[in-house]
């Protein structure tokens, strides 16, 4: 093997502060949610305990967190489920030039690029007017979609881009209809990016604060009550809250990932079993 | 059916979700940025008072130009960052696998929570915070640090530290597609390291470039959180002027700045996008 040229260790070191930068945080915070019953925000560490986590747990220390939770949950999977269904009948759409598709192409990127809290605004005072009550799963939903859709139109352009027409046309020629090519050839060879799509889905919803902080109405999503605690808690349960919503991302992003890998692996070792039927 | 009806229905339900929740939403903006507002509420007008007052108040001007400060300065670093670490990895990193695995290392914060990621800079930058106290061990400082945390300068760290990814992921896609035998001659042709990057690389990655500063430009002038959490309330941008507004129910008056942003925005997008085919791209 070649060898390395000195710039690449210059690099090496660049990219690895960077890594730093991006973890050193939260890790210390990981550290910090150990705090002792009486340590505060900062280190030194007064001792080592897990009282700031069973803290999460006392309903009056810290609000309606796991309300929160399940409603963040809830309405992350409802955004996921949305955004996979939605990107890829536009993505199909987009496939063939039709009329007004300009126009909408524009739309998704106007979507991706406006400041989040117009939409917040706009939304909110359309519910306003029209005297409806806002809520976090009619009009928190709709505006999150407005953030997650523009990203999964984006992938599925990518997966469109690089898909090989050959495999339809020889469906086609086999006599597949439209639906049956779609179904068995297809879907089973854009899977993998579509878990991708439901990745982005998810945790861009799970963690969206701007967009839903005028249109989730009463009920607070996870990211919105933990801002509130922002400006009332002073004590390290809210570093723990922050550790634990982090581990609960890790470990979604972990299961998404997995899926992807374990989807690769077994497509390597049977083959591409697009076109095989159920 | 006809192509353009089997397209139109295939894109129904985006373009419903765009039309809700985006057209109709930013039509409501304009409409009431001429509303008139009393202390507890609003009411339909035609009047220019919000933008009168808008355009008449030194403020604007000094948080628009705020706007453009941090959003200047947070592309400047983010793409320099950016730059530096997708270029390691495309052109250092020679394993596709070793590849893969460290950018995922790089994307995997992106789908964490914002908001927990500000605040877990405080033990680092607060008065008695990591930073500071390091510094006084060193013996480079005998008092702390004021202006690490609630300053630009934190602000401007947050933004850096969320973003820079935007930056990164598609510039990285960008440079992935690069052909290595262009670097090989130029090599042969006697550049020299940087003349390479300068000359060769630096140009064919313009349209990643291009995508990852319209996201982070994008994002930073949006922005009202970042600016509200990191300065602890004591630096303004256009989006805290918006939500400030709200918050004193003055709904008009955020939705005529809201107005300005927004134009704003598209017009700076505009411009980006003369440089850049987004759909080739991906």
């Amino acid at each position: 093997m070649e060898k390395r040229p000195a710039s690449f260790y210059f690099l090496a070191a660049f990219f690895a502060l960077f890594v730093l930068f991006l973890y050193g945080p939260t890790v210390t915070i990981g550290i910090l949610s150990f705090q002792g019953p009486q340590g505060g925000l900062t280190f030194p560490m007064n001792g080592v305990s897990t009282y700031w986590f069973a803290d999460l747990f006392r309903e009056q220390a810290v609000g309606d967190i796991w309300g929160a939770f399940g409603r963040s949950l809830m309405l992350g999977l409802m955004v996921m489920v949305t955004t996979v269904a939605v990107s890829v009948m536009a993505g199909l759409a987009f496939r063939k030039r039709f009329r007004g598709s300009g126009l909408l192409f524009y739309g998704a990127i106007t979507s991706l690029v406006i400041p989040s809290i117009l939409v917040s605004l706009g939304v909110g005072l359309i519910f306003n007017q029209l005297g409806l009550k806002v809520h976090w799963a009619t009009s928190g939903f709709g505006s999150q979609l407005t953030w997650t859709l523009p990203f999964g139109l984006l992938i599925m352009f990518a997966v469109f881009n690089r898909f090989d027409k050959s495999f339809e046309e020889a469906a086609r020629d086999q006599g597949a209809t439209a639906w049956q090519t779609f179904r068995y050839v297809v879907l089973p060879i854009i899977a993998p990016s579509l878990i991708g799509v439901a990745l982005f889905g998810f945790t861009l919803s799970y963690d969206e604060f701007a967009r839903t902080l005028l249109t989730a109405g009463s009920y607070n999503t996870l990211p919105l009550e933990v801002f509130g605690m922002t400006t009332n808690v002073t004590t390290p349960v809210i570093y723990a809250l922050g550790t634990l919503t982090t581990l609960f991302s890790f470990l979604i992003i972990a299961v998404f990932l997995l899926t992807v890998w374990i989807t690769n692996k077994r497509r390597a070792r049977f083959g591409s079993d697009a076109g095989k039927g159920v | 059916m006809s192509r353009n009806v089997i397209g139109w229905l295939q894109a129904a339900p985006l373009a419903a979700v765009l039309g809700c929740f985006l057209a109709a939403p930013i039509v409501m903006i304009v409409i009431v940025s001429f509303w008139g507002a009393t202390e507890y509420s609003i009411y339909p007008a035609f009047q220019f008072d919000n933008y009168e007052f808008l355009f008449g108040s030194a403020v604007t001007y000094k948080v628009f130009l705020a706007t453009f400060k941090y959003a200047a300065i947070t592309w400047a670093l983010t793409l320099t960052i950016g730059f530096t670490v997708a270029y390691f990895l495309a052109f250092h990193v020679r394993s596709l696998q070793t590849q893969i695995a460290l950018f995922l290392l790089c994307t995997i914060p992106f789908w964490t929570s914002n908001i927990i990621r500000m605040i877990s800079w405080i033990p680092f930058l607060g008065r008695n915070g990591i930073a500071n106290q390091t510094l006084i061990d060193w013996g480079l400082i005998d008092e702390p640090l004021e202006w690490l945390l609630y300053s630009d300068f934190s602000v401007i760290l947050a933004f850096v530290h969320l973003y820079t990814l935007f930056m990164v992921v598609p510039i990285f896609n960008t440079m992935m597609r690069i052909d290595k035998n262009l670097l090989e001659a130029a090599r042969d042709a006697g550049a020299s390291g940087w003349q390479t990057v300068w000359h060769v690389v630096l140009p064919l990655t313009k349209p990643g470039i291009m995508i990852g500063t319209i996201f982070v430009v994008t994002l930073v002038m949006g922005d009202f959180i970042t600016v509200r959490f990191m300065s602890g309330s004591q630096r303004a941008n256009v989006g805290r002027l918006i939500s400030n507004d709200i918050g004193l129910l003055q709904y008009p008056s955020a939705a005529a700045t809201a107005v300005v942003l927004l134009l704003t925005v598209l017009m700076v997008i505009g411009i980006l996008l003369r440089f850049v085919n987004i759909r080739k791209e991906l």
